[in-house]
């Protein structure tokens, strides 16, 4: 059995898909606080620089799930879904220009999962 | 008093050397007003060409401007703070409508800073001189303060008019001509602004680009034409803007997220009066801008012996807030500012839940009647959990308190910097010790003393740590505009005699 740390819903995934056709090969970083923050980020894979320190959490229609290990540490215990919204961040994410936001749902690891995942 | 949405034109343009001109591509997006989802105007989706205009205009205008002096520049600075004063109601209910802060907060707080931030830099600008050192009998060094020359801005959507106050005057002050991009959900107040003062600055002085982040963002911060990048949102679009800064080796300010304690100690509780209501109050400060703030006292700690029956006075005042139209004046809560916030801050409500928090109050959507049932609306919500879990860790930017108990001094420490960020915090108590060391041990840009959520000019404000670095709302912050011109005089007439 595997587990896994991120997922995504189909109606994300579709809007993943649409922006690999439009700029290539993308990442997703989840971004920390303030106006746009505590949500996930996507990007050209070349445009942000990552290192060690960035954890990668699983991969979503192909595309690379980072999150740094600081903000790993408060998180590694729950289960994160990748939805997408109506609305306007204000970041460099690239699904802005839809009209859309990709959010996340999260969930506490149950005991199986966060056996295999975290010990 | 009540007042309401106001009147806007059919759709706006961005404002580029002096005037206001149409997006090249042609392309508009649409505003809405959070409150109850109507449409606002449209707005210019810019595009690297029109940051290629703006930068243009402005390097343009910089040499010129630069050299003005200092009496000229806060002269112009003052006349755009009396422009504002003169039309703050028209200000407030744009700003409420594209927002959807209440209007209590508009008038009272967001229009008088934003104008006395202007005021503040013309002042700053003239008390300002340059140093000189005598090295030696023969040998002198100067200093003058000179302008970067164009600096790109780009603010979030909680306070635009503000946060534009921020900016803007420093930079001008300094002698740099600016293009500042505002939040795509709050483009309003930053265009208002143009159409009254579109005269008081030489074209090319100030230009405004509205646009998304990756379309309009990125091509300005990663620029070559622009000396420095001031920045003020979240931390992973901070990353972004260094990285493409490094590329040019330019400057950077940034003020990125926060997770601010607000710490009482049990001595709050020794009297029943005005200030131990000042304390409760304080605590309840997390509503203010429906927790919009990147200072939100988002994590409540509390004494153990007093946790008690301190928190039966929160939650009784918590439970007060009146939640209604954002156009009443009586109203102390408004709107979320975008669908998107709105989701976002459920799902942290129910993940807090999730993860073992009591709801102590609140905790769910706020159902408003008639056009207002559209809106954003949550209730303001108290979580009791621990430290460690997320709803204590993440800023949530919302009307979200996260409230913990804690023994003693070092405990409520511990706490207090057990967190990625560091940009306020708040420290309440009678003790005089405590007011002077604990604020001291806490490691923030910020930490409010018996008061919260104060943003006075001339009282730096700046992060620590994954919040950031730089130094707003102070003179401080005209070095972070500047360069520094040295002059190394000789007054000897000698050779040195080595050729």
């Amino acid at each position: 059995m595997t587990f896994e740390r991120v997922a995504i819903t189909e109606k994300a995934a579709a809007i993943v898909r649409k922006l690999k056709d439009e700029h290539g090969d993308l990442i997703f970083h989840q971004s920390g606080g303030c106006c746009d923050g505590s949500a996930p980020m996507i990007f050209e894979k070349e445009d942000m620089y990552l290192d060690d320190s960035d954890i990668l959490l699983g991969q979503l229609e192909g595309v690379n799930y980072y999150m740094n290990e600081e903000q790993f540490e408060y998180w590694k215990h729950t289960h994160l879904t990748v939805d997408i919204t109506e609305g306007r961040g204000s970041s460099f994410s690239l699904e802005i220009p839809l009209g859309l936001r990709f959010i996340i749902h999260s969930r506490i690891l149950t005991e199986e999962e966060n056996q295999a995942l975290n010990k | 008093m009540s007042y309401k949405k106001p009147n806007f034109k059919d759709h706006y343009d961005n404002f580029i050397n002096g005037k206001f001109v149409a997006p090249i591509g042609g392309e508009y997006f649409e505003n809405h007003s959070p409150i109850d989802k109507s449409l606002i105007s449209k707005y210019p989706r810019s595009k690297k060409e029109d940051i290629n205009l703006a930068v243009e205009a402005a390097n343009a205008a910089k040499d010129a401007w630069g050299n003005t002096s200092p009496t000229e520049r806060a002269s112009l600075l003052n006349k755009v703070a009396d422009i504002i004063e003169a039309n703050l109601d028209e200000f407030a209910a744009m700003e409420t409508c594209d927002n959807g802060k209440p209007i209590r907060e508009t008038v009272l707080v967001d229009l008088p800073l934003a104008i006395d931030h202007w005021r503040y830099f013309a002042a700053a600008i003239r008390t300002e001189e340059g140093s000189i050192a005598e090295l030696d009998a023969t040998t002198v060094s100067t200093n003058i303060k000179e302008p970067l020359g164009v600096v790109a801005q780009i603010i979030p959507w909680n306070f635009p008019l503000l946060m534009l106050s921020w900016k803007i005057p420093p930079a001008l002050a300094a002698g740099n001509c600016v293009i500042l991009k505002p939040a795509e959900q709050t483009p309003s107040t930053a265009t208002f602004l143009m159409e009254k003062i579109a005269e008081v600055f030489p074209p090319g002085v100030i230009n405004i680009v509205h646009g998304f982040g990756p379309e309009a963002g990125k091509p300005l911060a990663s620029h070559s034409g622009v000396d420095k990048v001031a920045f003020t949102g979240e931390t992973t679009t901070g990353q972004l803007i260094m990285q493409y800064a490094s590329k040019n080796i330019n400057p950077v300010t940034m003020e990125l997220g926060g997770k601010s304690p607000n710490i009482f100690f049990n001595s709050v509780m020794d009297e029943d009066d005005a200030f131990l209501d000042k304390a409760i109050e304080g605590a309840v400060m997390f509503a203010v801008n429906q927790g919009e703030v990147c200072t939100c006292p988002s994590r409540l700690l509390v004494q153990e012996d007093i946790y008690d029956a301190f928190m039966e006075k929160v939650i009784a005042r918590t439970k007060a807030i009146v939640q209604a139209s954002p156009y009443e004046m009586t109203t102390m809560m408004g709107a979320q500012a975008s669908n998107d916030q709105y989701e976002k801050i459920l799902s942290y409500i129910k993940i807090g839940k999730e993860e073992g928090c009591k709801v102590l109050t609140g905790g769910d959507a706020q159902k408003l009647e008639g056009e207002l049932a559209n809106g954003y609306y949550i209730q303001p919500t108290i979580l009791e959990g621990h430290n460690k879990m997320r709803v204590f860790q993440e800023e949530i930017f919302g009307p979200v308190l996260a409230v913990t108990k804690f023994k003693d001094e070092a405990e409520a420490i511990e706490i207090a910097n057990d967190t990625l960020y560091g940009l306020g915090a708040g420290v309440w108590t009678r003790d005089a010790h405590q007011l002077y060391q604990i604020p001291r041990a806490i490691k923030a840009g910020r930490v409010w003393v018996n008061c919260y959520h104060a943003y006075p000019a001339h009282a730096p404000f700046g992060g620590y740590k994954k919040s950031g670095f730089g130094r707003e709302t102070h003179l401080m912050m005209l070095d972070h505009y500047r360069q520094n011109k040295n002059m190394l005089i000789s007054y000897d007439k000698n050779k040195l005699g080595f050729f």
